[in-house]
Formats: C-alpha cells, structure tokens, sequence
C-alpha cells in the first residue's frame, strides 16, 4: 500500500507507504511503515521511495565539486569554507606536491577557489585538492549563493538551463555542488545573471522554468521575447526531481576565459569608456520594470503575511 | 566574523565605483520600507520596521521613577538594544556587545537632542516621581543598516505611545485604569546612515556593503532640518567634503523618511 | 456535565485560543516561524546543522542542539529585564529536550543546531508555543526528523479540566500541565505539572492536551504547506 505519488509534496514524520516499499534517503522506516524524515518531493523508483529535500545543508562527498573560500592559512595548509556543517582543508602537498613555498603568497585568506573534494573522514571533514584543470583560485566575477539541492535545476537536463544562461548573457558560470555558483562576465550582465539564478532557485519546483527563464533573459537584453521556436513538448517533462547534479566540462571554458581576460583587459584599456555598451541603459529599465513585476520579485519580502498586529 | 570573499569586495567596489548596486538601487536610495505600530499590545508603544530584509521590533514600556537629581522635573528615556542571536548568524547570545550599546546609544542620541519628546511632560511629581521609558530595540533580522531601521522605529513606537494618567492622591500616585494621554511628542526625527566604499558614499547599506565599506557615518536630522547627532564609524577617515556631502543628502532624504511615519 | 461551562474568555472546556502559524519568515536564519496563539507573538529562528567552536558540546557520532528561550523585556505587563533568567534556562533545556526524541541528527555528527525562541509578547503557555514554533522552523531549515513535535497545555481551572489555559486562567487556575509530543506515535516528550490534580484529573488532562497537540499538528503542517507548495 503506497500513500503518495511520485513528486508528491511531503513532511517529515509523513507515512509514506506500507513495507513493500523500500525505505531510500529522505525516508525511514518504522513499525513496518516507510516514513519521510523531510519536507520533500517523494522520487518513486521502482519499490524505492527517496524523499528529495527543498533545503539541506551541503555534506561533503568525495568526487564532489564545491567553491570554497579561504578562511585561514596555517603552516602546511589552508582553511576552506565550503558553505557545510563541514570546513575543509586544503593541504599545501595537494598544490605544490613536496616544494615547499610560503602559503598565503598562493592563496590568501578572502580567496575563492574551484575545488574537488579528494577525500572526507569519519567526522566529515572534506580534505581538498585542485586535480582536474579549471580548478585553483577565481579572478574577478561575483558568487551567488542557492540552496544545495537547487544546484541540479540550476544545470537542467543535459545542461539545458545553465547552457542557455550562458549563451545568453556571455557569461562564465562554474557551479559547485555546495550551492555556491561563480559568474563572470560584463557587469551588468553578471547582476542579471545572479537575478535570474536566484529566480531559478526560489521556483525550482515549478515546470517550464527554462522557457520561464530564457523568456525574462530575452526580455531584459532584447527587450523581446526570443523567436517563436516550435515548443519543445518535452519541457513539461524536465526533471524537478532535484537528482544529483551532472556535472560540466569547465576545464577548457576557464583556460580561455583566462586568455580572454587578458586580451580583453589589453583592449579596453585602450577603449577606455569610449563606446560602453548600451547593455547598461536595457538593464536599467528591466530593473526598474522589475520592481513592479511580482513574478520575478523572490526577494522581496513584502507579501509575506508575517504580521504582528493584534487587530484584525 | 565572516570573512568577505576577496572578489565580493571587488565586485561591490567597482559596482559602487560606476554608480551601480548589488541590487540595483541608485547610491542613494533607500530599499523598501514598511512600518507597523502598536504590534505589542502588552507595550505601551511599539513598532516593527522593515527595511528590505532587516527587520526590528521596538516596544516602550513606562515605569515610574525617582527622577535624576539634577532633572528633577524631567522624565527619563533609557534604550537598550539587544541584538538577538536569531537575527544573525554571527550575533552570540550573551550581554550586548560593543556594537549593540553603539547602536542603542546613537538611537537614542537622535532622540534625545533634538528634544522631541517632552520630558517636562513626564514628570509626575517634581522631585519625587516622574516616567521612565525603556526603550527596547529588539533586531530579529540583519541585512544591513540597523540604525536607520532601529530609529524609523523607534521614532514611530514613540507616536504610538499612550501613558495612563497620573494623580497623587494622599502623596500616593495612582493610575488611572481606564484614562491614557499620548507621549508628547513636538517633532519627527530619522536617521540617515552611510558607508564609504571606494571613494564613494553609499545610502542604506546591505550586510555585504557593510562589510566591505571601509568607513561609516550616521546622520540624525529632524523634520525641520536641525542636525542632532553624528556618529562616524569604522577604521578609515573621511574627508571633510564627503561629510558634508552626506550631511546635505541627509537633510533632503530624512523627508522621505518621515513620510513613512 | 462540565462541556456547559463556559470559560472566562467564552470558550469551551475542549476549545483552543485562536492560532495562526507561519513558517519562514526571516531572511538571514536557515529556517524561521512565527506563531500567534491567543495573546501570544512567538518568533523562532533555526541556525544550522553548522560547525560550532564549542567542542565540550559536541558529539562524535550526532549532531547536537542548544535552545535558547527568551522573553523580550516588553512582553509583558512589568518590562521584564533583558538576559536569562532561571525560568526561560530551564524552559530552554525541557524544549531541548522535548525537540530530541524527533531529530534525526547521524548523519551530522559533530554538528550543532542552534534554536532561538523569541517571545515577542507572552499571554500563557509560551513555553507549548515556543516548541510549536520551533519544531516548524527546523523543518524550513531541512532538519531531518521523525515527526513534528507539537506543544498544548490542559489544566485545571473552577475544578474543571480544560484545553490551553490562557493566562488569565493560568493565575487563576489550580493546575497547568503542559505536554508535547510526536503526533504520528503519540509519544510524549515533554511532561510538566504544576498544581494540584487527582490521578483522574490528570488522566483527563493528558488526554485532553494530547487531543490539543493533534489539532495544532495540523496547524504546522498546514504552514508548512502553504510556504512551499506551488500553485
């Protein structure tokens, strides 16, 4: 006997099915019941149930990528925040193997790195390394930072969302696992960017985001709605079931962007403001747009009923 | 403390630099307000502010008091702040830190200079009895400018303020129970606060601005225009024509401010 | 028979205060709630599971949880003192208590979970309302647990039991006693009694707070829901 559906909306303490069903993460079992032990969806997979959380704290796990900031520097290692219950250290061995250099001369405290967690122990603590082209230290660019568990929509199937993103709004965007994401691009387009991933984050669970998504992005820099395409029919069907995320190729887009960078510093020095980019003038009026529409206003917090007046 | 991440300074100073924010508001502009009073009931006044994210709660509460003896017709004002531990997840449990008796004295620095509050009002008896009002800010949610918010509220928890009448009978004070008067109140004041980054001013600061600001300035101005109190902050100097620059833009932006009130 | 009378607030003997619960309502904490019951403004605010300096507190193989119950100095008639005092440190360590039994808290070992219980205004039975509060606050901040703890208080008042004293009827009264528990298995996990009450009395209390805790479970889930659910 089951008492939900797939994608259902659950709490904890919830009964979820009967024992014929396997008890999967988010779930527990108890007298011969599988409960849920957080306010989720349900995942049903064959006799599996899983409840995937809306909110969790990031927990280490090997192989994972996460964007850490430096918080200390101590003798043969750094201090990372990875935005976990769990810090991590990076160890000086993992950066210059058995040389021996000064550490903060590297990486200093306020640093922010693209890492991969190497290993984590018995109390949680994520040992770090750089393995993996792409990783070390970010130049530039903002950090925006979204519940762990929305990271997978963030990317969408096969990239679609994150993809689409960057197409448009000539960003460079790296995802960590831990719910913190690096964009870099015009400035401009990086507030944008943040915006829109944020937008993202608060409807998650809502179908049709990446045509939600894309049309505010045409919106904001065209100042129309991108061309009619024959609608994908599949979009209905994109996952929310917040999976673990697949994770891109970032190591060749950043060796560019670093080229890049420095050609384009070369260049608009010589620019200089010369011909700046109307791009500011269509953000401006989006934003000021923006104020009025509801749909995008996640952050605000003024039709949250959180009242305390005691008339009534 | 937290440790700003090296490219969010940067970000927020080159935004600051082009005349641009983190959320798109001009350098000064204040983000949305709402103001509620009389949320406490069991409080003589109080109020809940909102300014974008942060939010506090002011509840005044009177008791009657041995006045100062060089004060003896006068009532007396105390405030206190507790920045609770819920409102940010720096903010530790315990007696008020150093940076929530500054708040609480640059509050209640506005208020009483500019002498809005009619103290001579509040005496009962001279000599022997007169109001005590506490003050007590209560901050349940930190992103960024307290002090603006705290005296927004402070300023409409005050309005809202209704004391019972006081008569000696036999040398003895005795309440009303039914009969109240409003706390007299001649004048409206705001608080305008500033933080330097870069070489720029920046109205109404977030938690982020804050934390990679490198100096601070506090602005009290009444209704009427008069200065009441200043308080500058944080580790870097300011030039003389930046203060005069946010004195000039206090004044014009503290009408704004009372329109909430 | 005892359902005639008539309280001093009109309600009857089985009858809550009006309540209205709300779940995420700060933006800084990693889960909040706020709670109305009657005369009572409860705010609650979740930090963690996150790391915590104080190693003497933590666990190797759980996460851990430290409440701190506080009254604001203008929730009640008399401004009260800012600071701990002896009550809200024994009412912090019974809701701690009293929160436990549902957490499931393994696979955050070395962890600490901070609860903040803010009384903006107190009208009786804070300490039932504060573990409502909090108990939907740890579920906006993605804390896994069992079930949802949820408070209510029964007591005697005119040599009758009856539902959620008010706090007029907490003076008055002869007995209070407040319970919590886990609605899905009944189980009770706070249990205080002040007064004086026959062994049949209390049964009849138990039975009545326990049937309050089920009406205000569905309160929670309610808030709960209404925060999250789209469309």
């Amino acid at each position: 006997m089951i008492y939900v559906e797939n994608k259902d909306l659950v709490i904890p303490g919830q009964v979820l099915s009967d024992d014929e069903y396997y008890s999967g993460r988010g779930t527990f079992k108890e007298n011969g019941k599988v409960c849920s032990s957080l306010m989720g969806l349900v995942s049903l997979r064959n006799k599996k149930i899983r409840v995937i959380p809306l909110k969790s704290k990031y927990v280490p796990k090997k192989g994972d990528v996460v964007i850490g900031k430096i918080n200390d520097v101590r003798f043969s290692m750094w201090d990372v925040d990875i935005n976990s219950p769990y810090s991590g250290i990076l160890p000086a061995f993992e950066v210059f193997g058995r040389e021996k250099k000064e550490l903060n001369k590297v990486y200093d405290v306020g640093d922010v790195l693209f890492l991969r967690v190497v290993d984590v122990d018995e109390i949680k603590k994520a040992k770090l390394g750089l393995k993996g082209r792409g990783m070390g230290k970010f130049k530039g660019g903002i950090i925006v930072d979204i519940a762990p568990t929305k990271v997978p929509r963030l990317i969408g199937k096969k990239g679609s969302m994150i993809n689409m993103i960057k197409d448009k709004t000539k960003c460079k965007i790296v995802v960590g696992q831990n719910g913190l994401v690096w964009v870099k691009g015009d400035e401009d387009m990086e507030q944008l960017t943040k915006d829109v991933i944020h937008l993202i984050e608060a409807e998650a669970h809502t179908s049709g985001l990446t045509n939600k998504i894309k049309n505010k992005l045409y919106l904001a820099i065209d100042g129309e709605l991108p061309p009619e395409e024959v609608p994908e029919e599949n979009e209905e069907e994109e996952e929310f079931v917040l999976e673990k995320p697949k994770l891109q190729n970032f190591k060749e887009e950043l060796e560019q962007e670093e080229r890049e960078a420095q050609e384009k510093e070369a260049e608009e020095i010589k620019k200089e403001k010369e011909d700046k980019p109307n791009i500011a003038e269509v953000i401006e009026e989006f934003k000021r747009k923006n104020k009025k529409d509801t749909t995008l206003s996640y952050g605000d917090n003024s039709n949250n009923s959180f009242i305390l007046n005691n008339k009534q | 403390m937290d440790i700003v991440p090296e490219i969010t300074r940067q970000s927020i100073t080159n935004l600051v630099k082009n005349d641009k924010r983190e959320d798109g508001r001009e350098l000064n502009e204040y983000r949305d307000i709402s103001i509620e009073t009389n949320v406490i009931s069991k409080a003589e006044g109080s109020a809940r502010v909102k300014l974008g994210g942060t939010q506090v709660i002011v509840g005044i509460k009177p008791q009657l008091g041995s006045p100062f003896p060089d004060t003896p017709d006068l009532g007396v004002l105390m405030t206190n702040c507790e920045m609770l531990p819920m409102a940010d997840p720096n903010f530790e449990p315990g007696p008020p830190s150093d940076d929530s008796i500054e708040l609480a004295r640059v509050v209640d620095r506005g208020i009483r200079e500019s002498e809005l509050v009619e103290l001579d009002k509040l005496c009962v008896e001279e000599g022997k009895h007169v109001w005590m009002l506490f003050i007590d800010l209560h901050i349940i949610d930190n992103c960024g400018n307290l002090f603006d918010a705290c005296e927004l509220a402070v300023m409409a928890a005050l309005k809202s303020t209704k004391l019972p009448v006081a008569e000696i009978v036999d040398e003895e004070v005795v309440l009303s129970e039914d009969e109240t008067f409003d706390l007299p109140i001649n004048n409206e004041l705001a608080l305008c606060t500033f933080v330097k980054i870069g070489d720029k001013m920046v109205l109404d600061p977030t938690l982020d601005e804050e934390r990679v600001a490198s100096a601070r300035l506090n602005v009290g101005v009444t209704k009427d225009g008069r200065i009441c109190s200043m308080q500058k902050g944080g580790s870097k100097p300011f030039t003389k024509d930046e203060i005069l620059g946010a004195v000039n833009i206090a004044i014009s932006k503290t009408k704004e401010l009372i329109e909430y009130l | 028979m005892m359902s005639e009378m008539i309280r001093q607030d009109g309600r009857k003997f089985d009858e809550l205060r009006p309540i209205k619960i709300e779940a995420g309502v700060l933006e800084r904490a990693d889960g909040s709630a706020y709670l109305e019951v009657g005369g009572n403004k409860i705010l609650v605010a979740v930090y963690g599971p996150r790391e915590s300096y104080i190693r003497r507190l933590l666990e190797p193989n759980t996460g851990v949880i430290r409440v701190r119950y506080n009254m604001a100095p203008f929730s009640v008639d008399d401004r009260k003192r800012p600071g701990p005092d002896r009550r809200s440190s024994e009412i912090s360590k019974i809701t701690a208590d009293a929160l436990r039994p549902a957490l499931m808290l393994e696979n955050y070992p070395r962890s600490m979970i901070d609860i903040y219980i803010e009384v903006i205004e107190a009208e009786g039975g804070t300490r039932c309302a504060g573990i409502t509060a909090a108990s939907v606050a740890l579920v906006d901040a993605g804390v896994p647990m069992k079930d949802i703890v949820v408070g209510c208080a029964a007591g005697k008042v005119n040599d009758e039991v009856v539902l959620d004293l008010s706090e007029y009827e907490d003076k008055e009264g002869q007995a209070d006693v407040p319970i919590a528990m886990m609605p899905r298995t009944g189980e009770i996990t706070l249990l205080q009694s002040d007064g004086n009450l026959t062994e049949e009395e209390f049964a009849k209390a138990i039975d009545l707070a326990m049937e309050g805790c089920r009406q205000v479970s569905e309160l929670q889930k309610e808030a709960l829901m209404k925060k999250y659910a789209t469309e």
